[in-house]
């Protein structure tokens, strides 16, 4: 007789889901699915709405990574009005948006996985969180409430508010960066860098502790997806698709991100609000992919700064030769993506152009249809408008960095699952290691699902017969 | 009887009354407002639909005050002042009512101030913040209203109006185009241009934003702007008023 697990809801992440594993007669792990269980709608209520609403109405979907919805729908928004935005513009969005990549990266990495890595897969729940990594080593809390700290406060200091910022329009953005606060921003990167650097060197010696996880934890042949820039290197505003296979070939290179449509399909699944994007040539579910730090790392041919190369160089000695491709290595990435975005900032805050005050495109719509594409910190995020005469929006499509991310996260539950959990003895330590593979994903589910409310998760055992046997809730 | 055009006109002969507003002790002339006469000394009333340099409408009910000796309400903005009469701008009472007005405007249509191009610019949204309304107990309607982007500079969004009229009377007392009409009755009143056409169709319309520069909210709106980005310029009428003279 089988039996059905559900994780629910499930904890520290981004949004509300759950987790139902399927027990076989012998107890062992079947298959494994990972819901989302919200549904909010964005889409269908930007219709109607004045295009240039937009980047502050699809930033509504997410507080804590508004900053890239502003990105994508913004650059929607250009490709409406059909200009090119002022260099300056250019490249004060992609200040935002990597400070955005900081505290979002920041965020994930300390508050809420650093205790499954710190404290061990196995402590006790009620310690395994940010308080426990307080009590436990109070410099990493107080680094990682540091490190998002600076950066909300450049996210404050360039559009006026941590979050929500209005500042990012159609056309550029809306004020220029004056030479205080240029100052302001330069003083707050050294500090941010040396926490970045210390928390890069102390991930590196627990990875030895977590060869089974890094094993186990979705482990498994995928195709990458990100941007990169025209030149190969590592990009989070702008730039071309490239996709590699799990070999690590290039599959698609320098395709314009407005044919995204092209290379990406989206499924349904009844039993998830989340869709399921997948690689189109390949069909679904064969089409696989994964997006995100991990995908980024593995897709580039560098990073640009000095910091990040030097780190992408051990990071790429993990599996010589191919893609990084467990999923537990998205921590790795996310802290040298961490390394590097404050290294880029610092490039970009002393380049000269950067306090021009020629920083916004007035134009009316001119194109009926306008897509937008850049890198959030969980993975590509396309914005996708139909506008009609008048500039009113008739259809949006949202393709969320979680979403593209979804069939990898399924397959990655089950396969933690499979390994780490056994249905005759079940263990609070094994179920959390179910959760962790969601963490390394960091999902962000309130924009994937355009989901609403609190944060938790559930774990539930089911048998053969659909009847719940266990069930672990926070 | 003829009239003699050579004479000048007497001025009307206009009495003043003394009044108390809020316990002080008040002259004012007897065709003023209680409105004006508390502006002039100093008192404060909180107001929406009035607007200097516009006729009076008494729609939107902000400016009730209290006159002793009678039960209901009075708004200050279309009640004459009179002799012995006593004012009462603030009570908890007149709180209440003002809050309540405000939760009745938002619950009305759709008034998301965060995605609104007049968030931080907008006189409903600063009164609701000063009358200190932190909820709306009543249940929002969500009924859809459309938008018009028709017109080639400016948009109307149904959604974000309350009524007050103030497009109405810049356009026909200012402008003299009477672009802006209202249709409808109760709950379904709209403001339309010309007969219910599309604003960028308008005939009438000469395009001089002055509506869009008198309206309180985020419904009559330069296109291009983004949530937060409208700030109207309505500091022209009192001076437009003045220079035209009766005329």
């Amino acid at each position: 007789m089988s039996r059905t697990i559900k994780i629910e809801p499930v904890s520290r992440i981004e949004g509300h889901a759950k987790i139902t594993l399927t027990l076989g007669d012998d107890g062992r792990v079947e298959d494994a699915r990972f819901h989302l269980t919200q549904f909010r709608g964005f889409e269908k209520f930007c219709e109607g709405r004045p295009f240039p609403e937009m980047p502050a109405l699809t930033a509504r979907t997410c507080g804590i990574c508004p900053v890239s919805h502003l990105v994508a729908s913004s650059k929607a928004c250009d490709h409406l009005l059909s200009v090119a935005i002022p260099v300056t513009a250019g490249k004060l969005r992609r200040l935002m948006n990597l400070a955005q990549l900081v505290q979002s990266h920041a965020l994930s990495y300390f508050h809420l996985s650093s205790a499954d890595l710190l404290l061990g897969m196995d402590s006790a729940p009620e310690q395994r969180n940010i308080f426990g990594i307080l009590a436990e080593n109070p410099q990493v809390a107080r680094d990682g409430i540091r490190l998002r700290q600076i950066g909300q406060t450049i996210i404050e200091i360039l559009g006026g508010k941590k979050i929500h910022p209005g500042w990012m329009v159609p056309g550029g953005v809306n004020a220029p960066l004056a030479e205080e606060q240029r100052q302001k921003i330069l003083a707050m990167i050294p500090e941010g860098l040396e926490i970045a650097k210390r928390t890069l060197s102390s991930f590196k010696a627990l990875v030895g502790r977590f060869s089974e996880e890094i094993e186990h934890l979705g482990n498994f042949p995928s195709m990458y997806l990100s941007l990169v820039s025209p030149e190969g290197g590592l990009e989070h505003y702008d730039g071309v698709f490239r996709i590699k296979n799990a070999e690590g070939a290039i599959v698609l290179d320098k395709v314009p991100l407005v044919d995204y449509a092209r290379i990406i399909g989206e499924a349904v699944e009844p039993f998830s609000y989340m869709k399921f994007p997948y690689y189109l040539p390949a069909g679904y579910p064969n089409g696989i992919y994964r997006v995100g730090p991990l995908a980024r790392l593995n897709n580039c041919d560098f990073c640009g700064t000095p910091l990040a190369d030097a780190a992408l160089e051990e990071f790429r000695a993990l599996q010589p030769g191919k893609p990084v491709s467990s999923s537990f290595h998205f921590h790795y990435a996310r802290l040298i993506e961490i390394v590097y975005g404050l290294e880029r900032m610092g490039q970009l805050l002393i380049d000269p152009e950067i306090t021009s005050t020629r920083v916004r495109a007035r134009a009316r719509g001119n194109n009926s249809e306008g897509i937008g594409v850049a890198e959030a910190p969980r993975g590509t995020l396309i914005h996708h408008y139909k506008t009609d005469a008048d500039g009113l929006m008739t259809w949006a499509n949202l393709i969320i960095a979680t979403g593209h991310n979804n069939l990898a996260m399924n397959r990655a539950v089950k396969q933690s699952a499979q390994h780490f959990v056994d249905g005759n003895d079940l263990k609070e330590g094994a179920l959390n290691r179910v959760e962790a593979v969601i963490r390394c994903y960091d999902p962000c589910l309130s924009c994937a699902s355009h989901a609403f409310g609190q944060m938790p998760l559930e774990i539930e055992l089911v048998d053969a017969s659909g009847e719940v046997v266990d069930r672990v809730t926070r | 009887m003829a009239r003699h055009p050579a004479t000048p006109a007497a001025a009307p002969k206009v009495r003043v009354v003394t009044l108390k507003i809020d316990g002080h002790d008040i002259g004012a002339r007897e065709d003023e407002t209680i409105l004006n006469a508390a502006n002039d000394n100093g008192i404060r009333i909180p107001t929406l639909c009035y607007l200097e340099g516009l006729s009076e409408w008494g729609a939107c009910r902000m400016c009730v005050v209290e006159v002793a000796g009678s039960p209901k309400l009075m708004t200050a903005c279309s009640t004459r002042v009179a002799e012995g009469m006593e004012v009462t701008t603030n009570s908890d009472r007149l709180q209440r009512y003002r809050r309540t007005i405000l939760e009745l405007l938002f619950a009305e249509r759709n008034h998301i101030c965060s995605v609104c191009v007049s968030n931080g610019h907008c006189e409903l949204q600063s009164l609701a913040r000063a009358c200190g309304m932190d909820h709306v107990r009543v249940p929002y309607r969500n009924a859809a209203y459309a938008v018009d982007s028709s017109h080639d500079l400016f948009r109307i969004d149904q959604n974000r109006c309350i009524l007050c009229t103030r497009c109405v009377r810049v356009c026909d007392e200012i402008e003299g185009a009477h672009t802006w009409d209202v249709m409808g009755r109760g709950v379904d009143s709209q403001v339309i241009t010309d007969l219910n056409q599309p604003w960028g169709q308008s005939t009438s319309c000469t395009g001089c934003s002055k509506c869009v520069q008198v309206c309180p909210t985020g419904a009559l709106v330069k296109k291009g702007t983004a949530a937060g980005e409208m700030e109207k310029q309505g500091g022209f009428l009192p001076y437009l008023t003045e220079m035209r003279g009766n005329r």
